[in-house]
């Protein structure tokens, strides 16, 4: 018999505690590529998605509201801007396209967000335009709406179906609103936050009934795509530091990445407990393998009377544990799955942004090989009792 | 006339152990012994007389104090112990009184282990030990499904795996009643025979000593088996 049939033979004899111990380890691997990814993922994709724009400019505020509010749709509007500070954004040579949004009313939850068809006509991503996928865009001179595919899905809303929306962006029962809306089309899904949200006429949203009729042309922020890049660095510099009216957050990306770096520790620390996981889970390989060297002490002697050196048990002993080690980070990549798409689901359902589990990341490949290196290093401690096992002493039966 | 070759050849072989009061005792004292290729003999020994602490000794599992033990042309006592280790696997088969199976492998598992270490496993020759000890229908049963006969024979196929040039069998029939131990005993002579193994047993019972023609008492060839509560110290 080969060294590895004897090992695989002592894996099964062991089966129970070989199962428990390398699901230790399926754990935490599974673990440790999880906290890798969605950390790594959640990063990329929230300073990657820009929805097409280069800044946003929004009421004189926080910079991350104002993206959180005006890209991501989430939070809450740091506030307005008026129709005439719009057209003179839209008017500005240096901007190419501008985007006028209001933010204000739900439907279940899901925001309803007021927008200029224009919206339509910017790529999102390069050579990707939001597109309908059943029905047609709104008229703007209509109650009509676009729902985004998510939204669509969860709402179970589809072309031809009327709703009333709700007031405010949290849904509450008693604050619907008299108008209805009608379906006009779905969306395809762009995988962006655009997916959790509900279209309509921005005239739409901002004359709907309970309104303040002051600010009922207000908008809560504008989008805008500009001609060239040094227009965002002199912009910034106009609108942050000289002026005091409005905030421009520029570039989008670097707003989300200060978030990001805010709550580096965070992460840190997450990271350090699925390291301390994976040292607790080796270590349960350490204590099942260890604890079970008594009761095979013959069988060690055995193996020595029968030919056996003491550096071929030194390398079983190892080698099981390797072998656990090894069970654990396949089936890792099970728990793996299971952790990522649960965490994808939420993460969608919640921001709109998608991760994906199945797209490769080098923790994929490293902390598969950590857990194997853990293992065989588990393995030492009793393989060095095993090592030191007497042969003569073992020989006879332990009663 | 032909001249037998000498397989196993002992001088002045010491072994003694620490006790539990701090003296030291010694177990193994032989001045000399040999034993022939192909040569069957018998020790006789009382319990506790240094009987296996002796046969551990040819096999290297223990290493002498002093002396010299010479197997097939190699001083195994002079070698280290991964030289003992291969010198055992390769030239010595051991039965044991309680047959040291293991457990979790079947019949067929347990002769291949017995090769493993050694020449190499080799399946067919491993089936046809069992079939020749008569357990060519249990190759994939485990030992607790065998009877104690059985699981002997098994023993006995195990250590012929190897093809030996030596056998050493420490009351191999201890455990046995005395039909199975008389079946059991001829069938180690026979293969042993066969195989070209030589056949050193150690016993205390008159029934299995009386079938050698070569037998000696372990008290005359080990001076400290003469001693009181000689051997009885653990290893």
């Amino acid at each position: 018999m080969s060294l590895l049939q004897i090992v695989l033979r002592s894996l099964r004899q062991h089966m129970l505690s070989t199962v428990i111990t390398a699901f230790s380890i399926a754990l935490a691997s599974g673990l440790l590529m999880s906290v890798w990814v969605v950390k790594d993922q959640a990063r990329a994709s929230f300073t990657g998605v820009d929805s097409g724009f280069d800044g946003v400019f929004g009421a004189r505020g926080s910079k991350l509201q104002l993206v959180l509010n005006s890209i991501f749709h989430l939070e809450a509007s740091p506030g307005n801007l008026s129709w005439v500070q719009y057209e003179r954004i839209a008017a500005d040579r240096r901007v190419a396209t501008a985007v006028p949004i209001a933010v204000g009313d739900n439907y279940h939850g899901y925001r309803l967000v007021g927008v200029t068809t224009n919206l339509f006509d910017v790529e999102y991503r390069e050579g990707k335009k939001y597109a309908v996928r059943a029905g047609y865009l709104f008229n703007p001179s209509k109650k009509q709406a676009v729902v985004g595919s998510f939204a669509a899905e969860r709402l179970k809303l589809k072309v031809g179906d009327t709703f009333h929306p709700y007031h405010g962006l949290i849904f509450e029962k008693n604050k619907q609103h008299a108008e209805t809306y009608v379906v006009s089309g779905v969306m395809e899904p762009s995988n962006t936050p655009a997916d959790r949200v509900i279209w309509i006429p921005i005239a739409g949203l901002q004359n709907m009934a309970g309104h303040n009729a002051e600010t009922a042309s207000d908008v809560s922020a504008v989008l805008v795509k500009l001609r060239g890049k040094s227009s965002g660095m002199m912009m910034s510099q106009e609108f942050n530091l000289q002026g005091d009216v409005m905030t421009f957050a520029w570039p989008i990306a670097d707003t989300m990445s200060k978030l990001f770096n805010k709550i580096a520790p965070v992460e840190m620390v997450l990271r350090a407990v699925a390291l301390l996981v994976a040292l607790v889970a080796a270590g349960s390989i350490l204590a099942s393998i260890y604890n079970s060297m008594n009761e095979r002490r013959r069988e060690i002697a055995i193996l020595r009377a029968l030919g056996a050196r003491r550096s071929t048990i030194f390398a079983i002993v190892v080698l099981e544990a390797s072998g656990i080690a090894a069970l654990g980070a396949v089936a890792g990549f099970g728990v793996y799955y299971v952790i990522m798409s649960a965490a994808a689901w939420f993460i969608r359902q919640e921001t709109g942004i998608v991760l994906n589990p199945l797209e490769f990341q080098p923790v994929m490949v490293w902390a598969p090989l950590a857990m194997l290196g853990l293992g065989a290093l588990a393995g030492l401690v009793p393989a060095a009792k095993a090592y030191r096992t007497d042969v003569a002493e073992n020989l006879t039966p332990i009663s | 006339m032909i001249l037998a070759l000498l397989l196993l050849n002992i001088e002045n072989l010491r072994k003694s152990f620490g006790t539990p009061d701090g003296s030291v005792q010694t177990v193994v004292d032989v001045p000399r012994f040999s034993l022939d290729a192909e040569q069957q003999a018998a020790l006789c020994g009382t319990s506790g007389s240094g009987k296996t602490t002796f046969l551990n000794l040819i096999a290297g599992i223990l290493k002498p104090d002093g002396g010299r033990v010479e197997l097939d042309g190699c001083p195994i006592s002079e070698a280290g112990e991964a030289g003992r280790d291969r010198l055992r696997a390769r030239t010595i088969g051991y039965i044991f009184q309680t047959f040291n199976l293991l457990q979790g492998y079947t019949c067929i598992e347990n002769v291949l282990l017995g090769m493993s270490f050694g020449p190499g496993a080799d399946r067919r020759w491993a089936s046809e030990l069992l079939e020749r000890v008569g357990l060519g229908q249990r190759l994939d049963h485990l030992p607790r499904q065998l009877s104690t006969g059985q699981q002997q024979r098994v023993a006995v196929a195990r250590a012929l795996a190897n093809r030996p040039k030596l056998v050493l069998a420490d009351e191999p029939t201890g455990n046995l009643d005395p039909a199975s131990a008389a079946e059991s005993l001829g069938l180690i002579r026979e293969t042993c025979q066969e195989n070209g193994a030589a056949l050193l047993l150690v016993s205390h019972d008159r029934g299995v000593l009386g079938q050698f023609d070569n037998v000696r008492d372990l008290a005359d060839i080990n001076r400290a088996a003469a001693w009181p509560g000689a051997g009885e110290a653990k290893p």
